[in-house]
């Protein structure tokens, strides 16, 4: 509504204020996909800090962590939950195999959802996601 | 651009002996574009006076910008003149919400069993408009408006005309989750309205110590507010929206702190007839 597209929507600020907060691991993009934040607790699944990584563009983010289904084949961008949530206004599960930052391939759950401030504005999407125990 | 304050007391009218210089009417600022309108930022108690003072002056438009519905930006609007003249057009503008409309979230108000009249039969039919995301003007006015932390849909307002700008975020806890010293501006609610405006209205209505009870009740501290406006460089900070229970004098201590905390900004204390001209 301002004039100044620097600035990032509330819902967003919220987003972030809140999952900054969270224990549970939490990833937030905007409208366009850019990685905004993800908070500490998600720093140990993705093997990386916030801090290092900064903002990342849609299709940056969705190589960064070389997200895999389980059997091995690339996931693209449209087809993980944060894809469909922020694209698709809706909410999205799956399980996935990343590759953190720190080299370690690692099995996690991820379910996503829209930031919808009016029920035809999607300004974002929050991923929450957990490591999957090893053997499960 | 001249602006003038008709109520600066937050959450309830607050009259009486130990008010008197700061004023008890709730939130209400004027400002004077041309002869034959009249932009007005909240409708709180403020907006009573504010009509009379008027003195059958009968202005043909009057565009309402309400910040959001809580009752103290809104009570007064049921005893403005203007709202009952039918010869006024009256647009209220005001947050938008993720369900009910604007009409639809304020009619309540002006129905029985809150109020005797209809909001549908009021004489000046006021027509609703949900303020756009994109800034629009208003007589020789540009006016924006951004979502902030706040309770429910709020937003913040700001004003620009003739090369000055004006902001206006009276209810506003911009350090809710968020230490203002520590991200970058994009993350800081309200910052992009608030930006090198040469005025800045801002909520100041808890000390700190207060504050620290009233965490995400939707207002700053003192601290919180100086910092806001610094960040935002804005040239004069005004302290707004005072608690009801504040009185001159506790006001007067708040100003102190917020003096000794100020680098960059020069900060007054909003009182009623106070008169901006930038």
């Amino acid at each position: 509504m301002a004039d100044d597209s620097d600035q990032r929507d509330l819902i967003l600020i919220l987003a972030r204020d809140l999952t900054s907060r969270l224990a549970t691991a939490a990833f937030v993009v905007d409208a366009d996909g850019t990685l905004a934040y993800f908070n500490e607790a998600a720093e140990p699944v993705l093997g990386a800090s916030y801090a290092e990584t900064g903002e990342l563009p849609a299709g940056g983010w969705a190589s960064e962590w070389d997200p895999r289904n389980l059997d091995g084949t690339p996931v693209p961008l449209e087809a993980l939950p944060l894809g469909i949530a922020f694209r698709e206004g809706r909410p999205a599960h799956m399980p996935l195999c990343i590759r953190g930052g720190d080299g370690m391939d690692r099995t996690i759950e991820v379910t996503a959802f829209p930031l919808c401030a009016r029920a035809d504005q999607i300004l974002g999407a929050i991923a929450i996601f957990w490591e999957r125990p090893s053997g499960s | 651009m001249r602006a003038t304050i008709w109520g600066c007391r937050g959450t309830l009218a607050s009259p009486g002996p130990e008010t008197v210089r700061y004023g008890g009417q709730t939130s209400c600022i004027a400002i004077d574009s041309d002869e034959d309108s009249l932009l007005i930022l909240d409708a709180g108690t403020g907006i009573r006076p504010l009509g009379m003072s008027l003195d059958g002056r009968r202005p043909k438009r009057v565009d309402l910008l309400i910040t959001h519905l809580h009752t103290d930006h809104i009570e007064g609007l049921r005893f403005f003149g203007p709202f009952w003249d039918p010869d006024v057009e009256f647009r209220i503008w005001g947050p938008p919400a993720p369900t009910k409309n604007l009409e639809q979230r304020l009619a309540p108000f002006f129905s029985p069993p809150f109020f005797p009249v209809h909001m549908r039969n009021v004489p000046s039919r006021p027509t609703f408009r949900e303020v756009p995301e994109e800034p629009w003007t208003i007589g020789s006015m540009t006016v924006s408006a951004s979502l902030v932390k706040h309770p429910g849909p709020a937003v913040g307002y700001r004003l620009e005309d003739g090369g000055h700008a004006l902001a206006y975020l009276p209810d506003h806890e911009p350090g809710l989750g968020t230490d203002l010293t520590a991200v970058t501006d994009r993350w800081i609610s309200g910052l992009g309205i608030a930006r090198n405006a040469d005025l800045l209205i801002h909520d100041g209505q808890y000390t700190l110590g207060e504050y620290h009870e009233r965490v995400g009740w939707g207002h700053s501290s003192t601290p919180d507010a100086v910092t806001f406006a610094e960040r935002a460089h804005a040239g004069r900070l005004v302290l707004f929206h005072h608690d009801p229970l504040h009185s001159d004098d506790d006001l007067e201590a708040i100003l102190s702190e917020a003096e000794r905390l100020a680098t960059s900004i020069t900060v007054e204390l909003g009182h009623e007839g106070r008169v901006f001209e930038l």
